[in-house]
Protein backbone atom coordinates (compact mmCIF):
# COMPACT_ATOMS: atom_id res chain seq x y z
CA UNK A 1 0.00 0.00 0.00
CA UNK A 2 0.99 3.58 -0.60
CA UNK A 3 2.84 5.77 2.41
CA UNK A 4 0.90 8.48 3.38
CA UNK A 5 2.26 9.77 6.40
CA UNK A 6 6.07 10.38 6.90
CA UNK A 7 7.53 11.97 10.64
CA UNK A 8 10.77 12.42 10.94
CA UNK A 9 12.55 13.62 13.83
CA UNK A 10 9.80 15.30 14.92
CA UNK A 11 10.22 17.40 18.38
CA UNK A 12 7.57 19.45 20.65
CA UNK A 13 8.84 21.36 23.62
CA UNK A 14 6.43 23.48 25.21
CA UNK A 15 7.78 26.90 26.48
CA UNK A 16 5.67 28.68 29.27
CA UNK A 17 6.68 31.83 29.93
CA UNK A 18 3.80 33.47 31.83
CA UNK A 19 5.13 30.17 34.42
CA UNK A 20 8.98 31.24 34.74
CA UNK A 21 9.53 30.12 31.36
CA UNK A 22 9.65 26.69 32.19
CA UNK A 23 10.06 24.22 29.40
CA UNK A 24 8.31 20.41 28.79
CA UNK A 25 10.31 18.43 26.90
CA UNK A 26 6.84 16.52 25.32
CA UNK A 27 7.96 14.53 22.30
CA UNK A 28 11.43 14.26 20.80
CA UNK A 29 12.65 12.44 17.98
CA UNK A 30 9.62 10.78 16.67
CA UNK A 31 9.78 8.79 13.68
CA UNK A 32 7.35 6.87 11.94
CA UNK A 33 5.86 5.97 8.73
CA UNK A 34 1.91 5.69 7.77
CA UNK A 35 0.18 3.20 4.98
CA UNK A 36 -2.60 3.71 3.59
CA UNK A 37 -5.18 1.07 4.81
CA UNK A 38 -3.04 0.66 8.00
CA UNK A 39 -3.92 1.58 11.70
CA UNK A 40 -1.03 3.01 14.09
CA UNK A 41 -1.69 2.87 17.91
CA UNK A 42 0.05 5.19 20.11
CA UNK A 43 1.03 3.41 23.86
CA UNK A 44 2.28 5.11 26.56
CA UNK A 45 1.48 6.64 30.24
CA UNK A 46 -0.76 9.14 30.72
CA UNK A 47 1.49 12.51 29.93
CA UNK A 48 3.80 10.73 27.34
CA UNK A 49 2.90 12.84 24.75
CA UNK A 50 0.20 10.88 23.20
CA UNK A 51 -2.51 13.68 22.30
CA UNK A 52 0.63 16.23 21.93
CA UNK A 53 1.50 14.11 18.81
CA UNK A 54 -2.01 13.70 17.02
CA UNK A 55 -2.63 17.80 17.74
CA UNK A 56 1.04 18.44 15.72
CA UNK A 57 0.04 16.29 12.74
CA UNK A 58 -3.41 17.87 12.45
CA UNK A 59 -1.26 21.52 13.07
CA UNK A 60 -3.12 21.90 16.10
CA UNK A 61 0.26 22.77 17.83
CA UNK A 62 3.50 23.87 16.19
CA UNK A 63 6.31 21.41 16.12
CA UNK A 64 9.79 22.24 17.88
CA UNK A 65 11.82 20.24 15.34
CA UNK A 66 11.38 17.61 12.56
CA UNK A 67 9.66 17.13 9.73
CA UNK A 68 5.64 15.92 9.16
CA UNK A 69 5.00 15.13 5.39
CA UNK A 70 1.23 14.31 4.38
CA UNK A 71 0.27 13.23 1.00
CA UNK A 72 -1.88 15.83 0.37
CA UNK A 73 -4.08 16.01 -3.24
CA UNK A 74 -1.70 13.60 -5.08
CA UNK A 75 1.67 15.29 -3.74
CA UNK A 76 3.32 15.94 -0.71
CA UNK A 77 2.60 18.10 1.90
CA UNK A 78 5.31 19.71 4.74
CA UNK A 79 3.31 20.67 7.68
CA UNK A 80 5.48 22.30 9.91
CA UNK A 81 5.76 25.27 8.70
CA UNK A 82 3.56 25.85 6.00
CA UNK A 83 0.59 28.32 5.74
CA UNK A 84 -2.34 28.32 7.24
CA UNK A 85 -4.58 28.22 4.06
CA UNK A 86 -2.42 24.61 3.13
CA UNK A 87 -2.76 23.23 6.74
CA UNK A 88 -6.11 24.30 5.88
CA UNK A 89 -6.73 22.34 2.72
CA UNK A 90 -5.03 19.40 4.09
CA UNK A 91 -8.19 19.19 7.04
CA UNK A 92 -10.86 19.77 4.46
CA UNK A 93 -9.74 16.97 2.22
CA UNK A 94 -7.28 14.64 4.03
CA UNK A 95 -6.66 14.77 7.39
CA UNK A 96 -9.80 14.25 9.85
CA UNK A 97 -9.84 14.33 13.59
CA UNK A 98 -12.04 12.68 15.30
CA UNK A 99 -12.12 12.82 19.35
CA UNK A 100 -14.62 13.01 22.42
CA UNK A 101 -14.93 16.61 22.75
CA UNK A 102 -17.09 18.68 20.69
CA UNK A 103 -16.97 22.69 20.77
CA UNK A 104 -20.69 23.81 20.44
CA UNK A 105 -21.47 26.17 18.52
CA UNK A 106 -24.68 27.87 19.63
CA UNK A 107 -27.49 27.97 17.27
CA UNK A 108 -26.04 25.18 15.01
CA UNK A 109 -28.31 22.31 15.13
CA UNK A 110 -26.36 18.58 15.43
CA UNK A 111 -27.42 17.69 12.26
CA UNK A 112 -25.72 21.00 10.72
CA UNK A 113 -22.40 20.03 12.79
CA UNK A 114 -22.13 15.89 11.24
CA UNK A 115 -23.04 17.99 7.89
CA UNK A 116 -20.30 20.84 7.76
CA UNK A 117 -17.34 18.78 6.91
CA UNK A 118 -19.12 16.96 3.64
CA UNK A 119 -20.30 21.02 2.33
CA UNK A 120 -17.10 22.35 3.01
CA UNK A 121 -15.86 19.54 0.62
CA UNK A 122 -18.42 20.37 -1.89
CA UNK A 123 -20.61 17.17 -1.49
CA UNK A 124 -24.20 17.61 -2.50
CA UNK A 125 -25.86 18.94 0.67
CA UNK A 126 -28.84 16.74 -0.17
CA UNK A 127 -26.33 13.64 0.22
CA UNK A 128 -24.29 14.84 2.68
CA UNK A 129 -27.99 15.47 4.74
CA UNK A 130 -28.63 11.32 3.98
CA UNK A 131 -25.50 10.44 5.15
CA UNK A 132 -25.43 12.47 8.31
CA UNK A 133 -28.51 11.26 9.17
CA UNK A 134 -27.92 7.79 8.37
CA UNK A 135 -24.80 8.05 11.06
CA UNK A 136 -26.98 10.21 13.62
CA UNK A 137 -29.10 7.10 13.57
CA UNK A 138 -26.63 4.57 13.79
CA UNK A 139 -24.93 6.24 16.94
CA UNK A 140 -28.23 6.02 18.74
CA UNK A 141 -29.01 9.53 18.59
CA UNK A 142 -32.84 10.16 18.52
CA UNK A 143 -34.04 11.95 15.65
CA UNK A 144 -35.99 14.53 17.65
CA UNK A 145 -32.89 16.21 18.82
CA UNK A 146 -31.43 16.56 15.30
CA UNK A 147 -32.75 19.90 14.57
CA UNK A 148 -31.03 20.92 18.14
CA UNK A 149 -27.70 22.62 18.85
CA UNK A 150 -25.97 20.04 20.68
CA UNK A 151 -25.37 22.92 24.01
CA UNK A 152 -27.91 20.94 25.86
CA UNK A 153 -27.12 17.17 25.54
CA UNK A 154 -25.41 15.20 27.55
CA UNK A 155 -22.14 14.15 27.44
CA UNK A 156 -22.46 11.01 25.68
CA UNK A 157 -24.86 12.79 23.14
CA UNK A 158 -22.41 15.24 22.31
CA UNK A 159 -19.76 12.55 22.23
CA UNK A 160 -21.50 10.63 19.27
CA UNK A 161 -22.13 13.88 17.30
CA UNK A 162 -18.50 14.55 17.39
CA UNK A 163 -18.14 10.91 15.70
CA UNK A 164 -20.61 11.14 13.37
CA UNK A 165 -19.05 14.63 11.96
CA UNK A 166 -15.53 13.10 12.28
CA UNK A 167 -16.74 10.02 10.05
CA UNK A 168 -18.75 11.89 7.97
CA UNK A 169 -16.45 12.18 4.93
CA UNK A 170 -13.74 9.39 3.75
CA UNK A 171 -10.72 10.93 5.27
CA UNK A 172 -7.56 9.21 3.84
CA UNK A 173 -5.80 10.32 6.85
CA UNK A 174 -7.87 9.56 10.33
CA UNK A 175 -6.32 11.09 13.97
CA UNK A 176 -8.60 9.16 16.54
CA UNK A 177 -8.16 10.69 20.04
CA UNK A 178 -9.84 8.19 22.08
CA UNK A 179 -13.34 8.06 20.26
CA UNK A 180 -14.31 5.10 22.29
CA UNK A 181 -13.76 6.39 25.86
CA UNK A 182 -16.79 6.06 28.16
CA UNK A 183 -19.00 4.80 25.26
CA UNK A 184 -21.46 1.86 26.23
CA UNK A 185 -20.61 -1.44 24.69
CA UNK A 186 -23.31 -0.74 21.79
CA UNK A 187 -21.97 2.51 20.70
CA UNK A 188 -18.60 1.63 21.12
CA UNK A 189 -19.09 -1.57 18.96
CA UNK A 190 -20.33 0.76 16.04
CA UNK A 191 -17.10 3.52 16.35
CA UNK A 192 -15.43 0.19 15.60
CA UNK A 193 -17.25 -1.14 13.08
CA UNK A 194 -17.14 2.69 11.64
CA UNK A 195 -12.99 2.43 11.97
CA UNK A 196 -13.34 -1.02 10.26
CA UNK A 197 -14.98 -0.14 7.50
CA UNK A 198 -12.80 3.29 6.79
CA UNK A 199 -9.93 0.89 6.84
CA UNK A 200 -10.94 -1.65 4.54
CA UNK A 201 -11.59 1.33 2.09
CA UNK A 202 -8.05 2.52 2.59
CA UNK A 203 -7.98 4.99 4.89
CA UNK A 204 -4.88 5.15 7.59
CA UNK A 205 -5.16 6.38 10.91
CA UNK A 206 -3.54 6.86 14.09
CA UNK A 207 -5.29 6.32 17.16
CA UNK A 208 -5.28 6.86 21.11
CA UNK A 209 -7.55 3.43 22.59
CA UNK A 210 -7.52 3.05 26.31
CA UNK A 211 -9.77 0.19 26.05
CA UNK A 212 -7.58 -2.80 25.64
CA UNK A 213 -10.62 -4.77 22.90
CA UNK A 214 -10.66 -2.09 21.14
CA UNK A 215 -6.99 -1.77 20.69
CA UNK A 216 -6.91 -5.40 19.69
CA UNK A 217 -10.30 -4.69 16.93
CA UNK A 218 -7.73 -2.24 15.66
CA UNK A 219 -4.44 -2.37 15.64
CA UNK A 220 -1.86 -3.10 12.82
CA UNK A 221 0.81 -1.54 14.73
CA UNK A 222 1.98 -0.01 17.98
CA UNK A 223 3.99 3.24 18.73
CA UNK A 224 5.54 3.27 21.97
CA UNK A 225 6.20 6.50 23.54
CA UNK A 226 7.70 8.34 26.28
CA UNK A 227 10.13 5.65 27.36
CA UNK A 228 11.76 8.47 29.53
CA UNK A 229 9.18 10.06 31.73
CA UNK A 230 9.56 13.95 30.53
CA UNK A 231 7.73 15.75 32.82
CA UNK A 232 4.27 15.02 34.98
CA UNK A 233 1.56 16.40 33.96
CA UNK A 234 -0.38 18.54 36.42
CA UNK A 235 -3.50 19.83 35.10
CA UNK A 236 -5.63 18.66 32.17
CA UNK A 237 -5.00 21.80 30.42
CA UNK A 238 -2.43 23.92 30.01
CA UNK A 239 -4.34 26.66 28.06
CA UNK A 240 -8.24 26.82 27.17
CA UNK A 241 -7.82 24.18 24.74
CA UNK A 242 -10.43 22.66 22.69
CA UNK A 243 -10.42 19.28 20.33
CA UNK A 244 -12.94 20.11 17.79
CA UNK A 245 -11.46 22.53 15.39
CA UNK A 246 -14.17 23.52 13.25
CA UNK B 1 -29.40 0.04 7.80
CA UNK B 2 -25.99 -1.19 7.67
CA UNK B 3 -22.64 0.82 7.88
CA UNK B 4 -21.97 0.01 4.40
CA UNK B 5 -25.30 1.04 2.72
CA UNK B 6 -24.37 4.97 4.09
CA UNK B 7 -20.95 5.13 2.57
CA UNK B 8 -19.82 6.97 -0.32
CA UNK B 9 -19.06 4.48 -2.95
CA UNK B 10 -15.61 5.65 -4.50
CA UNK B 11 -16.90 6.17 -8.04
CA UNK B 12 -19.78 9.13 -6.49
CA UNK B 13 -17.26 10.33 -4.24
CA UNK B 14 -15.06 11.35 -7.14
CA UNK B 15 -18.26 12.90 -9.10
CA UNK B 16 -19.55 14.51 -5.84
CA UNK B 17 -16.17 16.28 -4.41
CA UNK B 18 -15.27 19.48 -6.53
CA UNK B 19 -11.51 19.79 -6.86
CA UNK B 20 -9.73 21.33 -4.13
CA UNK B 21 -7.87 24.04 -5.61
CA UNK B 22 -3.77 23.94 -5.08
CA UNK B 23 -3.73 27.10 -2.46
CA UNK B 24 -0.53 27.96 -3.44
CA UNK B 25 -1.75 29.11 -7.22
CA UNK B 26 -4.18 30.95 -6.26
CA UNK B 27 -3.56 34.98 -5.79
CA UNK B 28 -3.47 37.04 -3.13
CA UNK B 29 -6.38 39.87 -2.85
CA UNK B 30 -4.92 41.75 -0.92
CA UNK B 31 -0.82 42.63 -0.39
CA UNK B 32 0.46 44.73 2.53
CA UNK B 33 4.35 45.51 3.05
CA UNK B 34 5.46 47.22 5.80
CA UNK B 35 2.37 49.24 6.88
CA UNK B 36 3.13 51.59 9.39
CA UNK B 37 1.22 54.90 11.03
CA UNK B 38 2.17 55.91 14.57
CA UNK B 39 0.93 58.47 16.68
CA UNK B 40 3.89 58.39 18.90
CA UNK B 41 6.20 55.93 20.23
CA UNK B 42 4.84 52.13 19.89
CA UNK B 43 1.36 53.91 19.37
CA UNK B 44 -0.29 52.83 16.41
CA UNK B 45 0.84 50.26 13.83
CA UNK B 46 4.62 49.26 12.21
CA UNK B 47 5.95 46.91 10.05
CA UNK B 48 3.11 45.45 9.32
CA UNK B 49 3.43 42.51 6.49
CA UNK B 50 1.39 40.23 4.87
CA UNK B 51 -0.84 38.67 2.31
CA UNK B 52 -4.18 37.78 2.32
CA UNK B 53 -6.18 35.05 -0.08
CA UNK B 54 -9.37 34.88 -1.62
CA UNK B 55 -12.17 33.59 1.15
CA UNK B 56 -9.29 33.74 3.84
CA UNK B 57 -10.69 35.02 7.16
CA UNK B 58 -7.42 37.35 9.22
CA UNK B 59 -8.11 37.76 12.76
CA UNK B 60 -6.67 40.51 14.52
CA UNK B 61 -6.53 40.38 17.97
CA UNK B 62 -5.12 42.25 20.81
CA UNK B 63 -5.71 44.45 23.79
CA UNK B 64 -6.95 48.09 23.99
CA UNK B 65 -4.25 50.29 22.47
CA UNK B 66 -2.50 48.04 20.79
CA UNK B 67 -3.26 49.30 17.27
CA UNK B 68 -5.72 47.37 16.34
CA UNK B 69 -7.90 49.68 14.94
CA UNK B 70 -5.33 51.91 13.31
CA UNK B 71 -4.25 48.43 11.33
CA UNK B 72 -7.63 48.64 10.13
CA UNK B 73 -8.20 51.98 8.99
CA UNK B 74 -4.88 52.26 7.22
CA UNK B 75 -5.63 48.92 5.68
CA UNK B 76 -9.35 49.49 4.68
CA UNK B 77 -8.01 53.19 2.83
CA UNK B 78 -9.81 55.52 5.82
CA UNK B 79 -6.29 56.91 6.37
CA UNK B 80 -2.87 57.05 4.81
CA UNK B 81 0.00 55.44 6.58
CA UNK B 82 3.33 57.24 7.00
CA UNK B 83 5.13 54.30 5.16
CA UNK B 84 4.41 50.99 3.47
CA UNK B 85 2.02 49.81 0.55
CA UNK B 86 -1.71 48.30 0.94
CA UNK B 87 -2.44 46.74 -2.80
CA UNK B 88 -5.38 44.92 -3.76
CA UNK B 89 -5.82 42.40 -6.56
CA UNK B 90 -8.59 43.74 -9.00
CA UNK B 91 -11.27 41.58 -10.37
CA UNK B 92 -9.49 41.98 -13.76
CA UNK B 93 -6.43 40.60 -11.85
CA UNK B 94 -4.26 43.21 -12.04
CA UNK B 95 -3.07 45.41 -8.78
CA UNK B 96 -4.39 48.48 -7.28
CA UNK B 97 -1.94 50.47 -4.83
CA UNK B 98 -4.53 51.73 -2.87
CA UNK B 99 -2.71 55.10 -1.81
CA UNK B 100 -1.16 55.45 -4.87
CA UNK B 101 -5.03 55.41 -6.79
CA UNK B 102 -7.17 58.75 -6.86
CA UNK B 103 -9.91 59.35 -4.32
CA UNK B 104 -12.43 58.90 -7.13
CA UNK B 105 -11.24 55.40 -7.23
CA UNK B 106 -10.99 54.41 -3.93
CA UNK B 107 -14.24 55.68 -2.92
CA UNK B 108 -15.66 53.39 -5.95
CA UNK B 109 -14.28 50.29 -4.74
CA UNK B 110 -15.55 51.32 -0.98
CA UNK B 111 -18.86 51.64 -2.45
CA UNK B 112 -18.55 48.38 -4.23
CA UNK B 113 -16.18 45.98 -3.83
CA UNK B 114 -15.07 46.55 -0.13
CA UNK B 115 -17.29 46.69 2.62
CA UNK B 116 -16.82 47.81 6.32
CA UNK B 117 -19.35 46.86 9.44
CA UNK B 118 -18.33 49.49 11.92
CA UNK B 119 -18.68 48.42 15.93
CA UNK B 120 -21.12 51.10 16.40
CA UNK B 121 -24.31 50.30 13.81
CA UNK B 122 -25.33 54.35 13.82
CA UNK B 123 -21.69 54.85 12.41
CA UNK B 124 -22.59 52.33 9.40
CA UNK B 125 -26.22 53.06 8.64
CA UNK B 126 -28.14 56.20 7.91
CA UNK B 127 -30.40 56.55 10.31
CA UNK B 128 -32.81 59.05 8.65
CA UNK B 129 -33.81 56.86 6.11
CA UNK B 130 -35.59 53.36 6.31
CA UNK B 131 -34.35 49.75 5.96
CA UNK B 132 -34.95 49.36 2.90
CA UNK B 133 -33.29 52.70 1.69
CA UNK B 134 -30.10 51.51 3.70
CA UNK B 135 -29.80 48.31 1.36
CA UNK B 136 -30.20 49.59 -1.43
CA UNK B 137 -27.82 52.54 -1.42
CA UNK B 138 -25.05 50.79 -2.87
CA UNK B 139 -27.00 49.53 -5.68
CA UNK B 140 -28.35 52.83 -6.49
CA UNK B 141 -24.33 53.68 -6.18
CA UNK B 142 -23.87 50.71 -9.04
CA UNK B 143 -26.77 52.23 -11.51
CA UNK B 144 -29.85 50.55 -9.93
CA UNK B 145 -32.44 52.48 -10.51
CA UNK B 146 -35.57 50.15 -10.58
CA UNK B 147 -37.91 50.52 -7.61
CA UNK B 148 -39.18 47.04 -7.84
CA UNK B 149 -36.16 45.61 -7.92
CA UNK B 150 -34.02 47.46 -5.36
CA UNK B 151 -37.27 46.51 -3.32
CA UNK B 152 -36.76 43.02 -3.88
CA UNK B 153 -33.06 42.89 -2.93
CA UNK B 154 -34.07 44.93 0.20
CA UNK B 155 -36.59 41.93 1.57
CA UNK B 156 -34.17 39.59 0.39
CA UNK B 157 -31.32 40.86 2.07
CA UNK B 158 -33.72 41.48 5.22
CA UNK B 159 -34.25 37.64 5.35
CA UNK B 160 -31.05 37.23 4.73
CA UNK B 161 -29.87 38.41 7.94
CA UNK B 162 -32.74 37.28 9.70
CA UNK B 163 -35.02 40.48 10.11
CA UNK B 164 -38.56 40.42 9.18
CA UNK B 165 -38.92 41.73 5.67
CA UNK B 166 -42.10 43.48 7.16
CA UNK B 167 -39.74 45.91 8.40
CA UNK B 168 -38.71 47.15 5.12
CA UNK B 169 -39.68 50.51 5.60
CA UNK B 170 -38.97 51.06 9.12
CA UNK B 171 -35.89 53.40 10.26
CA UNK B 172 -32.85 52.15 12.12
CA UNK B 173 -33.89 53.22 15.20
CA UNK B 174 -36.48 51.71 15.59
CA UNK B 175 -34.76 48.34 15.42
CA UNK B 176 -32.43 46.46 18.32
CA UNK B 177 -28.69 47.12 18.64
CA UNK B 178 -28.49 43.57 17.34
CA UNK B 179 -30.98 43.93 14.33
CA UNK B 180 -28.95 47.50 13.18
CA UNK B 181 -25.67 45.36 13.26
CA UNK B 182 -27.53 42.65 11.18
CA UNK B 183 -29.07 45.58 8.75
CA UNK B 184 -25.24 46.94 8.61
CA UNK B 185 -23.90 43.92 7.38
CA UNK B 186 -26.79 43.46 4.54
CA UNK B 187 -25.98 47.21 3.79
CA UNK B 188 -22.25 45.89 3.04
CA UNK B 189 -22.78 42.66 1.24
CA UNK B 190 -25.91 43.71 -1.01
CA UNK B 191 -23.21 44.59 -3.88
CA UNK B 192 -21.54 41.08 -3.47
CA UNK B 193 -18.16 42.80 -2.15
CA UNK B 194 -14.77 40.36 -2.05
CA UNK B 195 -13.34 42.12 0.70
CA UNK B 196 -14.94 42.74 3.67
CA UNK B 197 -13.63 44.44 7.21
CA UNK B 198 -14.70 44.26 10.56
CA UNK B 199 -14.19 46.11 13.64
CA UNK B 200 -15.53 43.97 16.69
CA UNK B 201 -18.34 43.47 15.00
CA UNK B 202 -20.15 41.92 18.42
CA UNK B 203 -18.97 44.50 20.80
CA UNK B 204 -21.71 46.29 22.02
CA UNK B 205 -23.82 43.62 22.02
CA UNK B 206 -25.71 40.83 24.66
CA UNK B 207 -24.30 37.50 24.48
CA UNK B 208 -27.53 35.76 22.94
CA UNK B 209 -27.29 38.34 20.47
CA UNK B 210 -23.57 38.22 19.92
CA UNK B 211 -24.42 33.96 19.31
CA UNK B 212 -26.56 34.90 16.57
CA UNK B 213 -24.83 37.10 14.72
CA UNK B 214 -21.44 35.00 14.99
CA UNK B 215 -23.41 32.09 13.42
CA UNK B 216 -24.72 34.57 10.68
CA UNK B 217 -21.34 36.04 9.54
CA UNK B 218 -19.74 33.20 9.94
CA UNK B 219 -22.36 31.09 7.16
CA UNK B 220 -22.18 34.73 4.96
CA UNK B 221 -18.46 34.72 4.57
CA UNK B 222 -18.78 30.68 3.63
CA UNK B 223 -21.63 31.34 1.29
CA UNK B 224 -20.12 34.35 -0.42
CA UNK B 225 -16.14 32.93 0.34
CA UNK B 226 -15.94 36.50 0.93
CA UNK B 227 -12.46 37.48 2.34
CA UNK B 228 -12.41 39.12 5.65
CA UNK B 229 -10.37 41.46 8.32
CA UNK B 230 -11.12 41.20 11.29
CA UNK B 231 -10.66 43.35 14.59
CA UNK B 232 -11.60 41.78 17.88
CA UNK B 233 -10.79 41.59 21.74
CA UNK B 234 -12.42 38.65 22.09
CA UNK B 235 -10.89 35.23 21.32
CA UNK B 236 -13.86 33.06 21.29
CA UNK B 237 -15.06 35.14 18.37
CA UNK B 238 -11.73 35.21 16.90
CA UNK B 239 -11.39 31.22 17.24
CA UNK B 240 -15.22 30.88 15.61
CA UNK B 241 -15.08 33.04 12.47
CA UNK B 242 -11.13 33.21 11.74
CA UNK B 243 -9.00 31.19 9.39
CA UNK B 244 -5.77 33.10 11.08
CA UNK B 245 -4.73 35.49 13.07
CA UNK B 246 -2.43 38.18 14.13
CA UNK B 247 -2.04 39.30 17.67
CA UNK B 248 -0.77 43.37 17.96
CA UNK B 249 0.72 44.73 21.05
CA UNK B 250 2.05 47.96 21.25
CA UNK B 251 2.06 48.81 17.70
CA UNK B 252 3.55 45.08 16.63
CA UNK B 253 2.68 41.94 15.30
CA UNK B 254 4.08 39.41 18.22
CA UNK B 255 3.24 36.28 16.54
CA UNK B 256 0.75 35.03 13.32
CA UNK B 257 -0.64 31.43 11.90
CA UNK B 258 -3.43 29.49 11.98
CA UNK B 259 -6.00 30.29 14.44
CA UNK B 260 -6.61 27.70 16.29
CA UNK B 261 -2.69 26.83 16.69
CA UNK B 262 -2.11 30.49 17.80
CA UNK B 263 -4.97 29.66 20.58
CA UNK B 264 -3.97 26.36 21.44
CA UNK B 265 -0.17 26.38 21.49
CA UNK B 266 0.59 30.09 21.23
CA UNK B 267 4.61 30.98 20.87
CA UNK B 268 4.87 34.43 22.38
CA UNK B 269 5.15 35.40 25.94
CA UNK B 270 2.56 38.09 24.96
CA UNK B 271 0.04 35.53 23.35
CA UNK B 272 0.43 32.91 26.13
CA UNK B 273 -0.87 35.81 28.60
CA UNK B 274 -3.72 36.58 26.32
CA UNK B 275 -4.88 33.02 26.36
CA UNK B 276 -4.47 32.12 29.68
CA UNK B 277 -6.24 35.15 31.45
CA UNK B 278 -9.36 34.07 29.49
CA UNK B 279 -12.13 32.49 32.13
CA UNK B 280 -13.19 29.07 31.52
CA UNK B 281 -16.70 28.54 31.70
Amino acid sequence: MPSVLHVSNLGKTFTLHQQNGVTLPVLSEINFQLEAGECLILRGRSGAGKSTLLRALYGNYLPTDGSIRVRHAGAWLEMVGAPPRSILAARRSTLGYVSQFLRVIPRVSALDVVTEPALARGVDPEKARRRARSLLDNLNIPERLWRLSPSTFSGGERQRVNIARGFMVDWPIFLLDEPTASLDAANRGIVLELIAHAKKRGAAMIGIFHDEAACEAVADRYLEMGAQPAYQKTGETKYACGTNFQ
Amino acid sequence: MTLSAISFSPETAARQFLPVSDPDDSMPILSVRDLTRLYGPEKGCQNVSFDLYPGEVLGIVGESGSGKSTLLAALSGRFAPSGGTVRYCQTSGEWLDIYATSEARRRQLFRTEWGFVEQNPRDGLRMGVSAGANIGERLMAQGARHYGDLRAAGLQWLSHVEIDPARLDDFPRAFSGGMQQRLQIARNLVSSPRLLFMDEPTGGLDVSVQARLLDLLRGLTREFSLSVILVTHDLAVARLLADRLMVMRRSRVVESGLADQILDDPQHPYTQLLVSSILQT
